[in-house]
């Protein structure tokens, strides 16, 4: 009935013309014609090859000097998990290694670890972010388990495996038989030391249980200072990842030696994941990588290939556009 | 359809029967009055469906209906003026009415109850419940309940306005005053407090409140006037009867009491069965006796009946049923592509969960201690392990972890934008001027909102010819009189001029020079002349004028020869025998008063307005007699008797009593019917020049009437009045008695003549046929007509022309049917096989025309293949002489052997099965009511709307839907796949690096706005190059927009782009200090972006919207993402600010945008340059095309499509 309330007025009902329900706004109409298709796909490979060049040698220009260690670091024996596990052993290892380039401050010492998935599933939930702000929210470990609460009862702060399996292999390097000295103060982003680790929260219970996941924390220190934790929490988004260690403030000459003293304590023995220690300088695209350099390249490339492919059909295929007798029902029907 | 509803349409329209249906129909009504309960056959199987098939022939059957025992069990007592008792055993519903669905209480059970009807959403449902087991909880509880609480949410906001809508109308109407009779005193009431039972007065201009049986109106023979426009749209008076029991009766003074035993409630509003006991006496009541709510009383004083159906047992309120539901052909076949992503997104689930099985398997001695999985937990005294199920659980948690994860896959979104798109469309379909109907100030009306995309792919049209094709507009033309010809007025240009000034009132006839009316007079020998009758100091006139040839005039005025005496009956027979009621209507000048002839059939009208130009103008009419205007003399006839018309005799009749005392019957019927009545005896050679007339005149495509009178002598008179006495009150059979006697009557007829009657073909009409037929769709039209007038209407709009071959089957028996089919047959084999579509260079077109009794034979028989072998050959097909039911036939004689999709169009009741068989169905909302309108799917003023509807609208419609699916299967699988690769780096865990929200957010509003606004607003081709190339239609006819190919290549395409999306930040952050979040936030803006471009590549149009739709998206994105790194509380805080301070975030950035979408623009510029698409090329013409014929093309259609309103 609703629908007819109208029909009985006698006002025209003629829709009040507009060019918006006329469909008849003005619009833009891009036709892509020959010369724009090949405008545009020169202009991609003259904009995407330079860069791909420049990432080439910017990638060329990092200096890196990878050394796994874990295989070495340990006695050669079938109780490699034994142990590591055992906190009485001497896990202290000396490894040295030759500067290929100089490399100019500020050098960055990271941590890789292969086949360990800190972005599984079960690790990525297993933490609580209120804990870490909120003195008052130490006992929200709900999420945490099983390393939220202590056997007693006791909240673990900062609770849940990722915590838990904290990274604890320690460097110190050195050069030429003087120590180098890694800084480790701002290794952390500022945000996370500010806004999510808390000055006034403290570890508690911290790695007290049975099971020793990885390093311990200082229970002096406020979340806020302990930047390794806040690196390590920074979960990698790959099963292969770095982790800054620290940076070394002075430059590094070519065929220096450097000797590295490590305390080989976190265990990727039970997983046969892999421990490297990364020496490396950065750039602009972040450490050495040629992908980028490369696909910039080869997308560039691409489009002026076709560039030129479309360029040659042109000429030798040409197609007025817009010509009426292309039409199907204008062309020969003898012909189709 | 089922087949019982066939045999009801069957039963209600009985102007076309059908011999073998009508059998069955026999049958089953010979097996009711076998039994003792003798149930309305018809109404009572008719189901909720029954009221669209309803024909204005039902009235005259229900009138004649027989007296039949209602059963009590099925009857309904009504104590009259006893509501007390009425309502005692049995609790009648109430009179007030209740549209709204909801009150404030049950809204949000019934409202959600509702909304969960649909499949989509308990699909949503079931992952967001899945998703609140603490094993399965992949997002967290607020980010998957999201998208299903926003979707509840809008559509619960938009169902509680409408209602909100309702219940105010409802109020108003419900608060409405009437006047009841309440303690022998007419008091008013509120008409939501009517009871049944109760006595009711309505006075003039007054809307009925409930539905009443009459008891007594103003009129002393009883006679009411109804008008039911609220209820079927006609807008022509309607008579109802009281009955002559109770009409006599004072019912303010003498307390009348009485009981009506009435059949239940239901939604036939042509039919009524009833009993009334009064003083007892057993009345039968019909449909004529009761007045329905909605309709308004009009020319009659007052009214008074007893209440018997009120509020939603009302026959107005059991029809407001909204719109059939269809689904349109884009959205079946788009569930095949469905299936697939099910079967994809299963298949993605159980490669997951294989691989993760496999993983748990490798690691199981490692399981316990690795730091990153941990699975032994030792914070309890016994070392247990924590939320591990054994291997087999957790490979099946992850399987459902993966379902959840890669919901999206099934773009359930996607039925939300389409619903929301569909609504733009008809916005723009509604208020396009183009198909605004000046004349009937009629908008186009959208009332199926789900196939507006199957106007783009339209291969056959279904036309009614009357009211369809033609204006429905009856003119009189020409007669033929005592076997002379007068028809003077020639065809041509003036012709149709004179139609146009014919149509206006008299006060615009009198402003036409008199230059104009020499030039009118010259040309066509004949001029319109406004008679005008003088009683006193009044002036009548009628309202429509007819064009007048003069030289009939004047013989009409030599009342003393023999032509004259001839004329004079004619005409006389023309203004008498009809039923069509005079209504005065005051005019400005206060001496001058208009006659509005009021009837239901056009034709009446258009021959009672003819006869007062002549001069026989009728001026009154009454139950018991009618006065006519004899050229200024005023005459009052006694009306008789009066047998209507009914579908079997095929011919009414009327019994006068002249004021020299002589009795005649007058009849007046279809040509078959007549000439077998008409004594051939008498005038052999009038009668041969007649049907001579005739046959020229149905050539013309004018619609003949034949006019016999005889003369009764008293005793004839005496025995007829006898008989009729006892057919009118049998109580059993009464409507064969009834026929019976008038066949006594009419009989040895003498013939006065014929009358010629001229239906306009509507504006345009011609060029919209040539149109459609240039877009590929095949016209077919389906007439009630004689063949000459079928094939005459065809030649004049252009449907037939001379070029084309003839087949013509006109049988009487099946085996000629079959003959003639197998020859029909191998004369279209013996012509080349020319490709149809209009092309020109095609010599050879067919023209099948069959016939309805042809039709009989041939449809449901296996000749059904024959004749769509042959008219699947044939470029037209027009079908004459068909019943509504074989319309509904034919079109499923199409729709059942092909794919193509098919359009019905018409007007009439007759036409509905049609509507309601076809894919789409078109409802002209023009003179015969609005029963087509309410059974079809779109509405519109005129036939010609269907070019730009179907043409422009269709197209668009169609290209657009059929983007918009595709690109939101991609849209949605290639976030899907990206999640998906993901997940084979987490140890196949269901992370994500993309954070749950944006997860949820993508679908909803990081890329949803766009492909809704594109979906509504872009348009491939604007409406000028798609009117002047009808054959761009073709496109959606060959499905070219959505089809299997496409849809492959569309994944293919989407497979490309995930690998580029995912692996670019992967393999340039490999082994770097990256953390999750932000490349999480990589990936998404990547998957944004590139979407997003993917779509502005897409876009023919760029409009304001569109720039701020797609950029505005892709802003809204960074936005949100900024804002959820924003929170503190969620682990990727600030990664965001990390990530986009670096150079790489932006080179990856582009370098997905770039890499991802390359191939898809090469190939695009490929197909566009040397796939010689027409859309294409027609595209181009648009931009870079000639602009000098481009102009000239404007105007040309102009003139065709914008023609001068009147």
């Amino acid at each position: 009935m609703s629908s007819d309330d109208g029909s009985s007025k006698k006002v025209s009902k003629k829709p009040r013309y507009s060019r918006f329900t006329q469909q008849e706004l003005p619009a833009c109409k891009p036709i892509l014609t020959p010369a724009l298709v090949i405008g545009i796909l020169m202009c991609l490979g003259i904009i995407f090859i330079p860069i791909g060049l420049l990432a080439l040698s910017a990638s060329e220009n990092v200096v890196e000097v990878v050394d796994r260690y874990d295989d070495v670091c340990i006695p050669s024996t079938d109780q490699k998990v034994g142990f590591i596990k055992d906190p009485a052993t001497n896990k202290t290892c000396i490894r040295t290694f030759t500067i290929p380039k100089k490399m100019r401050k500020p050098v960055y010492v990271y941590y890789q670890l292969d086949n360990f998935y800190q972005n599984h599933r079960r690790y990525v939930k297993s933490r609580s972010d209120r804990q870490l702000w909120n003195p008052k929210a130490e006992y929200s470990t709900s999420l945490c388990d099983p390393e939220g609460q202590t056997g007693d009862g006791k909240p673990i702060v900062p609770c849940g495996l990722i915590a838990w399996s904290l990274f604890n292999d320690t460097y110190s390097l050195s050069k030429n038989d003087a120590a180098l000295q890694i800084n480790k103060k701002d290794i952390a982003w500022r945000s996370d030391r500010t806004h999510k680790f808390s000055p006034n929260v403290y570890p508690k219970n911290f790695q007290n249980g049975t099971l020793i996941g990885g390093g311990k924390l200082d229970e002096n220190i406020p979340l806020s200072q302990q930047e390794d934790l806040m690196v390590w929490m920074r979960t990698s988004a790959l099963p292969t990842f770095r982790k800054l260690y620290g940076k070394i403030e002075t430059d590094l000459e070519a065929n220096e030696k450097i000797t590295v003293t490590i305390q080989n304590n976190y265990n990727t023995y039970s997983f046969n994941g892999k421990k490297k220690l990364v020496i490396s300088t950065a750039t602009w695209i972040g450490g050495k990588n040629d992908f980028i350099g490369k696909m910039y390249m080869a997308v560039g490339g691409t489009s002026i290939v076709l560039g030129v492919i479309f360029s040659l059909l042109y000429v030798f295929k040409p197609r007025p556009l817009g010509d009426p007798s292309y039409l199907s029902w204008n062309k020969n029907p003898a012909l189709d | 359809m089922d087949y019982h509803s066939q045999i009801d349409i069957n039963e209600n329209s009985p102007q076309f029967p059908d011999p073998i249906r009508s059998s069955s129909t026999h049958s089953i009504q010979s097996k009711t009055t076998g039994g003792h309960s003798l149930r309305e056959v018809s109404f009572s199987e008719l189901g909720p469906t029954s009221v669209r098939h309803g024909s204005r022939g039902a009235e005259s059957e229900g009138f004649s209906a027989s007296y039949k025992e209602i059963h009590d069990d099925d009857a309904r007592l009504i104590y009259i003026n006893d509501p007390d008792k009425t309502n005692d055993k049995f609790e009648f519903a109430g009179n007030s009415i209740r549209t709204g669905k909801y009150s404030v209480l049950t809204f949000l059970p019934r409202n959600l109850f509702e909304q969960f009807h649909r499949v989509a959403y308990i699909y949503f449902l079931v992952i967001a419940i899945l998703n609140q087991l603490p094993q399965l909880a992949v997002f967290g509880r607020g980010a998957s309940i999201m998208p299903l609480a926003f979707v509840l949410l809008v559509t619960a906001v938009k169902d509680a306005y409408e209602d909100y809508r309702r219940h105010r109308s409802d109020k108003i109407e419900n608060s409405r005053l009437a006047w009841v009779l309440v303690d022998e005193s007419f008091q008013q009431v509120r008409w939501k407090d009517i009871r049944v039972g109760e006595i009711i007065r309505v006075c003039a201009d007054e809307t009925l409140p409930c539905d009443m049986v009459l008891l007594s109106t103003s009129d002393s023979t009883g006679v009411a006037y109804v008008q039911t426009t609220n209820l079927d749209g006609e807008s022509n008076l309607k008579t109802r009867y009281a009955k002559q029991e109770t009409q006599m009766k004072n019912l303010e003074n003498e307390r009348i009491s009485g009981l009506i035993k009435s059949e239940k409630p239901n939604r036939n509003i042509y039919g009524f069965q009833a009993n009334m006991e009064v003083d007892g006496k057993h009345i039968s009541l019909g449909p004529s006796n009761i007045i329905l709510r909605g309709c308004e009383l009009k020319n009659t004083e007052w009214t008074i009946g007893v209440a018997v159906f009120a509020g939603r047992e009302t026959k107005a309120m059991l029809n407001n049923s909204g719109a059939p539901s269809k689904r349109s052909r884009l959205e079946t076949s788009m569930n095949r592509e469905i299936i697939f992503l099910s079967i994809f997104l299963c298949a993605l689930c159980a490669i997951v969960s294989v691989l993760h099985g496999i993983w748990l398997r490798r690691h199981k001695g490692e399981l316990d201690l690795m730091q990153f999985y941990r699975k032994i937990d030792y914070s309890e005294a016994e070392e247990a392990d924590y939320n591990y199920y054994g291997w087999g659980m957790e490979v099946f948690f992850v399987f459902l972890m993966s379902v959840i994860v890669f919901q999206i896959m099934i773009p359930i979104s996607l039925y939300i934008s389409m619903e929301l798109v569909r609504v733009g469309q008809a916005f723009f379909m509604i208020r396009d001027n183009m198909m605004y109907d000046e004349a009937s100030s009629s908008r186009f009306q959208c009332r199926a909102l789900n196939i507006n995309e199957d106007l783009g792919q339209i291969k056959y049209v279904f036309s009614d010819k009357t009211g369809t094709l033609t204006e429905n507009k009856m003119e009189f033309q020409c007669a033929c009189i005592g076997g002379i010809d007068y028809s003077s007025v020639k065809g041509g240009v003036e012709d149709s001029q004179i139609g146009n000034l014919g149509r206006d009132t008299a006060t615009a006839i009198s402003l036409i020079s008199s230059s104009h009316k020499l030039k009118v007079v010259s040309t066509c020998k004949s001029i319109i002349i406004s008679y005008l009758v003088t009683g006193g100091e009044q002036v009548l006139r009628p309202k429509m004028k007819v064009k007048v040839d003069p030289e009939l005039l004047n013989t009409s005025k030599r009342k003393h020869t023999n032509e004259g005496r001839h004329v004079h009956d004619f005409f006389l027979a023309l203004a008498a025998c009809n039923t069509i009621v005079p209504l005065t209507i005051e005019t400005p000048d206060p001496a001058v008063k208009l006659i509005d002839y009021q009837g239901e059939s056009p034709d009446e009208q258009a021959l009672v307005y003819a006869a007062a130009a002549y001069g026989f103008m009728l001026v009154e009419r009454t139950s018991g007699h009618i006065v006519i205007d004899v050229q200024g003399e005023r005459q009052r006839f006694n009306v008789l008797g009066l047998h209507e018309f009914d579908s079997d005799r095929k011919r009414m009749s009327v019994i006068l009593g002249c004021p020299d005392k002589a009795i005649k019957v007058f009849v007046k019927g279809a040509d078959t019917s007549m000439f077998s009545v008409i004594d051939r005896s008498q005038n052999l050679n009038v009668l041969k020049a007649t049907e001579t007339h005739i046959q020229t005149y149905s050539s013309k495509g004018l619609r003949t009437l034949v006019i016999g009178v005889r003369e009764l002598s008293s005793l004839e008179f005496e025995q007829w009045q006898s008989s009729y006495e006892v057919a009118s009150t049998a109580l059993m059979g009464r409507a064969s008695l009834l026929r019976k006697v008038a066949n006594n009557i009419e009989h040895h007829l003498g013939i006065l003549g014929a009358s010629a009657i001229e239906d306009k073909l509507q504006q345009g009409v011609p060029e919209a046929i040539e149109s459609l037929r240039t877009a590929g769709i095949k016209v077919w039209v389906l007439t009630g007509d004689k063949q000459e007038t079928a094939i005459s209407i065809g030649y004049s709009s252009k449907l037939l022309t001379s070029k084309m071959t003839q087949i013509v089957i006109n049988n009487n028996s099946h085996e000629s049917c079959r003959k003639s089919l197998i020859e029909a047959l191998v004369v279209s084999k013996k012509l080349p096989d020319a490709p149809s579509g209009g092309s020109k260079n095609c010599k050879h077109q067919l023209g099948l025309i069959i016939d309805g009794t042809s039709l009989v034979y041939i449809l449901d028989s296996e000749l059904e293949e024959q004749l769509f072998e042959l008219a699947s050959k044939c470029d037209v097909v027009l079908c004459c002489r068909v019943a509504p039911l074989q319309k509904a036939g034919i079109v499923a004689l199409i729709k059942s052997r092909t794919d193509d999709m098919t359009l019905a169009i018409g007007d009439g009741a007759n036409d509905v099965s049609m509507i309601q068989m076809a894919d789409v169905g078109i409802g002209i909302s023009g003179q015969e009511g609005r029963q087509a309108v309410m059974a079809s799917d779109f509405a519109m003023g005129q036939f010609r709307f269907l070019v730009p509807l179907l043409l422009v609208h269709g197209h668009w419609n169609y290209n657009r839907m059929s983007y918009m699916i595709l690109y939101n299967f991609y849209r949605n699988a290639v976030f899907v796949l990206l999640l998906f690769w993901y997940v084979l780096f987490t140890s196949y865990t269901l992370t994500t690096a993309i954070t749950d929200w944006s997860s949820v957010l993508y679908s909803v509003l990081y890329t949803s706005v766009p492909t809704i606004i594109v979906g509504v607003l872009d348009k491939d081709l604007s409406r000028t190059s798609l009117l002047k190339h009808s054959q761009l239609y073709g496109a959606g006819q060959r499905q070219e927009s959505y089809n299997g190919k496409l849809f492959w290549v569309t994944m293919l395409d989407m497979l490309w782009q995930s690998v580029a999306v995912f692996f670019v930040p992967l393999l340039a952050y490999w082994g770097s200090n990256v953390d999750g979040s932000s490349l999480g936030d990589l990936w998404a803006l990547g998957v944004v972006v590139m979407v997003n471009i993917h779509l502005a590549m897409d876009v023919t149009r760029w409009y304001w919207i569109t720039h701020a739709a797609i950029w505005g998206s892709i802003i809204a994105t960074f936005i949100c993402v900024i804002a959820i790194d924003m929170l503190p509380f969620l682990p990727g805080y600030w990664a965001f600010f990390h990530i986009v301070k670096t150079e790489l975030f932006w080179v990856c950035l582009s370098l997905i945008t770039i890499g991802a979408l390359l191939p898809r623009f090469a190939v695009k510029v490929f197909v566009q340059y040397f796939g010689h698409n027409d859309i294409q090329i027609a595209r181009e013409a648009e931009k870079f095309g000639n602009s000098r014929r481009y102009t000239q093309t404007q105007i040309e259609m102009h003139q065709i499509f914008d023609l001068p309103q009147r």
